[in-house]
């Protein structure tokens, strides 16, 4: 078994998500099953140019259909960005491990996250409203830089008039117009109503936020062991080979990417791990 | 020591004719290119007898000694490693149709079977820290095929150059697990100790004499006196709690005045297990290569995420190579990922001594106004 090859998926759909964030929808053309946990990532392959991990947007592969949300920034993603429904790509995973949907049963979620953070943490969403019994309130805090940068305006409306559910906004710097917050997103947690000893909160984003969010959390009496978060490394094997995605003793890749915050706390947003 | 024979040393040949038979492709050291390297040899007449080498930081010269001894040398710049974990290998590649279709296959893994003669404790040690990464968690199936196949002949050291510090870290000069068959060499002879099922397979088919205790004696003493010889050594703190309090020492950006970050130590290194993943496109466009190439932590793109660098200074680099391979591997491996060879204080090209920089780290009180 080589865990380093890539299965072919064809783009069945693609979506302009802004002016350089795009969703791609794939099918993996082989029908052997595919199957993944929310906060997961897959390898995405850009044939002749390499591969890219990419997280998981979409709640489940029920339906063979795989969406992956892509900013255009570097050599393979702006490759990734010119392609077109029926192009192929290559792809291989689930890789990692995701958020702890099963040990958040019956609690209370606050997911913040920022800028396209929101990525990696919308399975989350996607799977508490498909197994909506199992949880108990579901906040969503998104802050952005600008509110141009806002993705899924759409649907964080659509979350915010469902039952149980909390939507907070914030941008940096707002548009006329702008009906949240302006300023961090850690500045929206004076409006939760936080039942501490039942809440778990999950985290992705800058780390700089994420660290100031879980101090934040923490501190309005959050135990660290309640808050999750998602981590970001250069990950070129996503198996803990290659090294690249190391932060202290971690393979980011492998043992993450999400954590306990008390597992990565003494790196966090230290700067040069 | 109950099963140590003795191979006269004109009857060395018979070894390498042994494994021959058996299927293995022998490598050994040879000296090239002013360096001892292990390369395919047939004849013991390619051993690099009478050759010994001088290390220091930032050189390296072989001179020759009046001797008949074949390892009376220490390190070359590449033991094992990349013999097992290639520095650019083929991973898979893709063909493209017209259509636009893409087919995945895989490269097969080298399943040769391959003997090494002459491996010393500090990359035997090393050898099991790349066996734990390649294989505990997720096997990787190109390291593994060729670690299956290999085949160890290991020499104690009767030799440390200045470079040496394997008895600081607990790695030699005595080989003492790992190999098949284990060398002392003395100037009429070997002493031999098998250490595996195929090990002794392969002495059965060599004229091993018996050997006196007097010969048993001067190979442990030699042993004894390589380590003696060896003065370098890291500090005996538990270096993974002391150098993670220690991130902001002023020694970092000292260092790194002198570091040119080049990889030099990475790429001697026998434990360093970063590589860097690419594709390589023909040019006709219908096929292209998945490869794999050694990476380094001291490289610009080591750390590259989404249009930024996690570690744009040297002394981030610097720092991140040395609380790796002192201090977060014990997270991730149970142990150092130093095995004291000495080989990046030699190769560095200005002189970068390990052991003298953890040490200036760890051992010294951090300077006043300095908070940890």
């Amino acid at each position: 078994m080589n865990p380093y090859l890539p299965r072919e998926a064809e783009i069945v759909a693609r979506t302009e998500e802004s002016p350089n964030t795009f969703s791609l929808h794939l099918h993996l053309t082989d029908g052997a099953p595919y199957s993944f946990a929310p906060g997961q990532f897959n390898m995405l392959y850009l044939y002749g140019s390499g591969e890219v991990p990419i997280s998981i947007v979409s709640g489940s592969a029920e339906d063979g259909v795989l969406v992956h949300t892509i900013r255009a920034l570097g050599r393979i993603t702006n490759g990734l960005a010119k392609l077109q429904v029926g192009d192929r790509i290559g792809l291989r995973g689930p890789y990692g491990r995701g958020w702890p949907m099963r040990a958040a049963e019956d609690h209370d979620l606050i997911v913040v996250t920022g800028g396209l953070g929101c990525a990696p943490a919308v399975s989350i969403i996607h799977h508490v409203l498909t197994h909506r019994e199992r949880y108990g309130n579901l906040s969503i805090l998104q802050g952005v830089k600008h509110t141009d940068d806002l993705i899924w305006r759409e649907q964080y409306d659509t979350w915010a008039s469902l039952p149980g559910v909390q939507v907070l906004l914030a941008a940096d710097v707002a548009a006329p117009g702008w009906p949240g917050h302006v300023g961090l997103v850690t500045a929206l947690f004076d409006q939760l109503s936080l039942r501490t000893d039942r809440t778990i909160a999950m985290l992705c984003g800058p780390e700089m936020m994420m660290r100031a969010a879980a101090h934040d959390l923490h501190e309005r009496g959050l135990a660290a062991d309640a808050i999750h978060l998602s981590m970001e490394r250069n990950m070129q094997c996503a198996v803990g080979h290659c090294g690249h995605c190391q932060m202290g003793g971690h393979f980011v890749c492998r043992d993450g990417p999400v954590f306990a915050w008390p597992q990565v706390r003494e790196l966090l947003g230290v700067r040069g791990f | 020591m109950d099963d140590t024979r003795f191979l006269p040393r004109q009857a060395l040949q018979t070894l390498l004719d042994a494994l021959h038979r058996q299927g293995y492709r022998t490598l050994g050291p040879v000296v090239q290119d002013a360096v001892v390297q292990y390369l395919d040899i047939d004849s013991i007449d390619r051993l690099p007898s009478g050759w010994t080498d001088d290390q220091a930081p930032g050189r390296y010269r072989l001179s020759r000694v009046d001797s008949p001894r074949c390892f009376a040398w220490a390190t070359g710049a590449q033991a094992l490693k990349p013999h097992l974990f290639h520095a650019r290998e083929v991973l898979w590649n893709t063909r493209r149709d017209d259509a636009g279709k893409l087919v995945f296959g895989e490269q097969e893994p080298d399943v040769r079977r391959l003997a090494v003669i002459g491996v010393r404790a500090c990359d035997l040690a090393a050898l099991e820290l790349q066996d734990r990464h390649f294989l505990h968690a997720i096997k990787d199936p190109y390291y593994g095929a060729k670690r299956q196949g290999l085949f160890v002949v290991a020499v104690h050291c009767a030799y440390s150059a200045d470079t040496c510090f394997c008895a600081s870290t607990g790695d030699g000069p005595r080989a003492t697990h790992g190999f098949d068959l284990a060398l002392s060499e003395l100037d009429d002879g070997y002493l031999v100790e098998t250490g595996s099922d195929r090990g002794r397979a392969i002495a059965t088919q060599l004229p091993l004499q018996s050997a006196t205790s007097t010969q048993v004696h001067e190979a442990a003493a030699a042993i004894t006196e390589a380590a003696n010889r060896q003065f370098r050594q890291l500090p005996s703190t538990h270096l993974r709690d002391v150098l993670f309090d220690r991130l902001q020492h002023p020694r970092w950006e000292e260092v790194a005045a002198r570091c040119l970050a080049c990889g030099n130590c990475t790429s001697v290194c026998p434990t360093c297990f970063c590589h860097a993943e690419h594709d390589d496109a023909a040019l006709g466009g219908s096929t292209s290569q998945h490869l794999r190439e050694w990476d380094s932590c001291f490289s610009e793109g080591h750390a590259y995420l989404h249009g930024f660098n996690v570690r744009p200074d040297t002394h981030q680099r610097y720092r991140q190579w040395m609380t790796h391979k002192l201090g977060s591997w014990h997270d991730q491996y149970g142990r150092s990922g130093c095995v004291g060879c000495g080989r990046c204080i030699t190769w560095c090209p200005v002189g970068i001594d390990i052991t003298e920089e953890a040490n200036a780290i760890c051992t010294a009180d951090v300077p006043q106004g300095e908070s940890p």
